[in-house]
C-alpha cells in the first residue's frame, strides 16, 4: 500500500472543508504551506451549501459526506450553524454521518511561546458520541427536567481500544481514564470497566484511573503528570479545553476526529472568529497543525515533521506572531514566514 | 466597636466529626487553635468512617440541634456513589449550597495571581441525583435531574452572598448550548434571580471555555454559580490554579445547618503517606473554621485565627509537602500559636 511510503509519486485526495467565517483564511495558509513543502495531497474541496440537502438534513451535501468517506481523510475549518429551524447543526451532522467516535487532542508546550505551564506534553482522547451528549431530554412535569446521559459498552471499548492503541503508536507510556465513577457508578463505572478490558491486552502500557475533579487540580499544578488521558463526552469538552488554556489557547491547538472504518477528519478546536473574518487577522497555527496530524494519520511523517518544525521555529522565532499571540503579523505573513522557514 | 448583647458571648455547641485519613489530624489542629485562642465554642466529637453505611442518628440529631458541623473528610469507598456519607450529610441536612473561596494567599508562589473566585455549587440534585440503570446489556442511563424550585434557590443564594460580601459580578457556569432544557431551566432561573440585583453584574460561560478562561485569566472571575458536577470541576481547577485544595476553606450551607471542611474536597483523606508521617496540611481547615466563627457571629476570634494562619503562610518558613516544604501538621500548628497576637 502506498500510503505507507513517505514520498509517494501519486498524490493521496483529500477533502477540505475551509468552512466559514476565518475558515477560508486559514485553510488558505494550509494550501500555501502544503505546496510551499511539495506536501503529495491533493485537496477536494467542499462548502456548506446554502441550502437544507434533504438527505442528510442539515446544510452539508451527501456529496461531501461522500467525498470524506471515499478519501478517508479530511481537514475541516470551523462552521457556524446557521439560525433556524429544520436542520442539524453542521458539527453533529459531521459526527453521525461519518461515526467520529474519537476526539484526539494533543496538547504539547510550544518551545518558544511562553505561557505559565510549560511543561506540558499530554494527548486527550475523548468519547464523541454517546453520554452527556445524547441530545436526549425532557420535562418531567414543569419545573422539572431530566437530561439522559448514555453510555455503551460498544462506545466505549471502541474509544478505550484507539486510547492504547494510539499511545502504543506513538510511543507513550501511560493511558489514564478519566471518570466520576465514584458518584456515576453504573454509567462511568461501565465506561471503566470497559478501559481495564483494554488495558490487560496492553502490558506495555500503564493504566491508571483519575477522579475528574483531582485531574483538574493535577493539571493545573503539574500538567506534567500526565500522559494519554481517555474519557466520556463531557469530561473529554471540559479537560481537553483546559489543557489547550495551559498551552495559550485556541489560536494553537488542534484536533482530529477518528470515525468508524479508519476516516480521520482533522479540525481546528476553534470557532468562526465572525468578530475578526476577512481581515487577514486569524492565527493558521491550529488548522496547519491540524493538517500536521492529517499528515501523521497517512503516514507521511517527513512532510509531517517538516511543516511542524516550520511552525514552530516561525513562533518561537518572535518576528512574526498575530495578534492572539501578541503580535502584529497577518494571516498572510504568518504563513509567508513558515513557508520561509521550511 | 460591636456592642454585643448579653448573652452574645455564651459558648456555643458545635458537632465536630474528625473523619478519617488526616481528619483527626486537621481537625486536632483546629481543636488546639481553638483552645488557645480561647474561642466561645465547644465541641461534641463524633466517630464517623467513611465505610459506615449511614451516618449515625445522633450525629445528625447533634447537627440538627447545634446547627454548625466541622468535619475532615470522609472516605468514598468505590462503589459507595451517592450513598457516600458526605452525600448522606448534604442530604440529610438539606445543604443545598458548597462553596468553596479560591484565593491567593499572600507568601505563597503560585503561577496565577489575583486569583479570588468564590464557588457556589448546587449540591443535591444535578448529576449526583444517583438515578441510574442497565437498560439492556451494555447501555446503562444515567439521569441528571435539574428543577426550577433547586436552580432559583442556589442563584438566590449566589447573589445574596455575592451582595453581602460586597462582590461585584456572579457569572453562571453551563452548558447549555448541548443540554438545552438542563442547563437552560439552571440559566433562566439565573438570570431571573439576576434582575433583582441590579447592582451586581451577571454573566454566563459555557463550561469548557471557563476551564479555559481559568488556566489563563482566573482574575476575571468573582463569585461563580454552578449545578452541581460542573461546580465540582470548576472548585478543583480554581483551588489548584491558587494553591491547592489543601489552603482553601469552605463549607456546605442549607436553610438551617453549616458544614465547614475543606473546600474543594469532602471526600479527601490524604493517602497513608501522609496519614502516618503526619504531614496533612491543615491550612484550609484552619481557614474554614474562621469561616464557621464568623458564621457564628465571632468575627474577632475569626480575625484573630485568620490573621495567624495568614502570617505564618506570608513568612513562608513553615509549609507541607502539597506546598513545596517538610513540615508535618503540629509543626504548622505550633507556627501558628506563635504567629497569634
Ligand atoms: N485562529 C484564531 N486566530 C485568532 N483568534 C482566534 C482564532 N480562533 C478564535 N479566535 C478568537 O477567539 C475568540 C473565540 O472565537 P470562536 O470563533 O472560537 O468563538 P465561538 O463563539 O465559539 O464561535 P463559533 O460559534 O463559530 O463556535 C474570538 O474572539 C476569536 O477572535
Ligand atoms: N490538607 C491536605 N494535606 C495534604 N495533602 C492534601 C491535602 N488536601 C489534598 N491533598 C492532596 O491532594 C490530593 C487530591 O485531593 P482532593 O482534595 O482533590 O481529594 P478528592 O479525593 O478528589 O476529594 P473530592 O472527591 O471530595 O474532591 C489528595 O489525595 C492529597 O494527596
Ligand atoms: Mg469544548
Ligand atoms: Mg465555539
Amino acid at each position: 500500500n502506498c500510503r505507507f511510503f513517505s514520498s509517494v509519486s501519486t498524490p493521496i485526495r483529500a477533502t477540505l472543508f475551509p468552512g466559514d467565517g476565518i475558515g477560508p483564511e486559514i485553510a488558505d495558509s494550509v494550501k500555501q504551506v502544503f505546496n510551499a513543502a511539495d506536501v503529495p495531497i491533493e485537496w477536494e474541496e467542499h462548502y456548506v451549501g446554502d441550502q437544507i440537502d434533504p438527505r442528510t438534513q442539515s446544510f452539508l451535501t451527501w456529496e461531501s459526506l461522500e467525498s470524506v468517506r471515499r478519501n478517508g481523510v479530511g481537514l475541516k475549518g470551523p462552521m457556524a450553524t446557521p439560525i433556524g429551524k429544520g436542520h442539524r447543526s453542521l458539527n453533529l451532522t459531521l459526527r453521525k454521518e461519518l461515526n467520529l467516535y474519537a476526539n484526539v487532542r494533543p496538547c504539547y508546550s510550544l518551545s518558544g511561546y511562553k505561557t505559565r505551564y510549560d511543561n506540558v506534553n499530554l494527548v486527550t482522547i475523548r468519547e464523541n458520541t454517546e453520554g452527556e451528549y445524547s441530545g436526549l431530554e425532557h420535562q418531567v412535569v414543569r419545573g422539572v427536567v431530566e437530561s439522559l446521559k448514555i453510555i455503551t459498552r460498544q462506545a466505549s471499548l471502541r474509544v478505550a481500544e484507539y486510547a492504547f492503541h494510539f499511545a502504543k503508536s506513538h510511543g507513550r507510556e501511560r493511558v489514564s481514564a478519566i471518570h466520576k465513577a465514584n458518584i456515576m457508578q453504573k454509567t462511568d463505572g461501565l465506561f471503566l470497566k470497559c478501559c481495564r478490558e483494554v488495558a490487560e491486552k496492553y502490558p506495555e502500557i500503564t493504566y491508571e484511573e483519575v477522579i475528574i475533579d483531582n485531574c483538574c487540580m493535577m493539571l493545573v499544578k503539574n500538567p506534567a503528570l500526565f500522559d494519554v488521558l481517555v474519557m466520556p463526552n463531557l469530561y473529554g469538552d471540559i479537560i481537553s479545553d483546559l489543557c489547550a488554556g495551559l498551552i495559550g489557547g485556541l489560536g494553537l491547538t488542534p484536533s482530529c476526529n477518528i470515525g468508524m472504518g479508519g476516516v480521520a477528519l482533522a479540525e481546528a478546536v476553534h470557532g468562526s472568529a465572525p468578530d475578526i473574518a476577512g481581515k487577514n487577522l486569524a492565527n493558521p497555527t491550529a488548522l496547519l497543525l491540524s493538517a500536521v496530524l492529517m499528515l501523521r494519520h497517512l503516514n507521511i511523517h517527513d512532510k509531517a515533521e517538516q511543516i511542524q518544525n516550520a511552525i514552530l521555529n516561525t513562533i518561537a522565532e518572535g518576528k512574526y506572531r498575530t495578534a492572539d499571540l501578541g503580535g502584529t503579523s497577518t494571516t498572510s505573513d504568518f504563513t509567508k514566514a513558515i513557508c520561509d522557514h521550511l | 466597636t460591636y456592642m454585643p448583647r448579653p448573652g452574645d458571648g455564651a459558648p456555643r455547641a458545635v458537632t465536630l466529626i474528625p473523619g478519617d485519613g488526616i481528619g483527626p489530624l486537621v481537625t486536632g489542629a483546629v481543636e488546639q487553635v481553638m483552645e488557645a485562642i480561647h474561642a466561645p465554642v465547644y465541641f461534641e466529637k463524633y466517630e464517623v468512617r467513611g465505610d459506615m453505611k449511614k451516618v449515625p442518628q445522633e450525629v445528625i440529631d447533634s447537627i440538627k440541634k447545634n446547627k454548625v458541623c466541622l468535619k475532615g473528610g470522609l472516605a468514598t469507598p468505590m462503589g459507595g456513589g451517592v450513598s457516600s456519607l458526605n452525600m448522606q450529610l448534604r442530604r440529610e441536612l438539606d445543604l443545598y449550597a458548597s462553596l468553596v473561596n479560591c484565593c491567593n494567599l499572600p507568601g505563597l508562589p503560585t503561577r496565577h495571581d489575583n486569583v479570588d473566585i468564590v464557588v457556589i455549587r448546587e449540591n443535591t440534585e444535578g448529576e449526583y441525583s444517583g438515578l441510574e440503570h442497565e437498560v439492556v446489556p451494555g447501555v446503562v442511563e444515567s439521569l441528571k435531574v435539574i428543577t426550577k424550585f433547586c436552580s432559583e434557590r442556589i442563584a438566590k443564594y449566589a447573589f445574596e452572598y455575592a451582595y453581602l460580601n460586597n462582590r461585584k459580578k456572579v457569572t453562571a457556569v453551563h452548558k447549555a448550548n448541548i443540554m438545552k432544557l438542563a442547563d437552560g431551566l439552571f440559566l433562566e432561573s439565573c438570570r431571573e434571580v439576576a434582575t433583582k440585583y441590579p447592582g451586581i453584574t451577571y454573566n454566563e460561560i459555557i463550561v469548557d471555555n471557563c476551564c479555559m478562561q481559568l488556566v489563563s485569566k482566573p482574575e476575571q472571575f468573582d463569585v461563580m454559580v454552578t449545578p452541581n458536577l460542573y461546580g465540582n470541576l470548576v472548585a478543583n481547577t480554581a483551588a489548584g490554579i491558587a494553591g491547592g485544595t489543601g489552603v482553601m476553606p469552605g463549607g456546605n450551607v442549607g436553610a438551617d445547618h453549616a458544614v465547614f471542611e475543606q473546600g474543594a474536597s469532602a471526600g479527601n483523606v490524604g493517602n497513608d503517606n501522609i496519614v502516618e508521617q503526619k504531614k496533612a496540611n491543615p491550612v484550609a481547615l484552619l481557614l474554614s473554621s474562621a469561616m464557621m466563627l464568623r458564621h457564628l457571629q465571632f468575627p474577632a476570634f475569626a480575625d484573630r485565627l485568620e490573621t495567624a494562619v495568614k502570617r505564618v503562610i506570608l513568612e513562608g518558613k513553615y509549609r507541607t509537602k502539597d506546598l513545596g516544604g517538610q513540615c508535618t501538621t503540629q509543626e504548622i500548628v505550633d507556627a501558628v500559636l506563635n504567629a497569634l497576637d
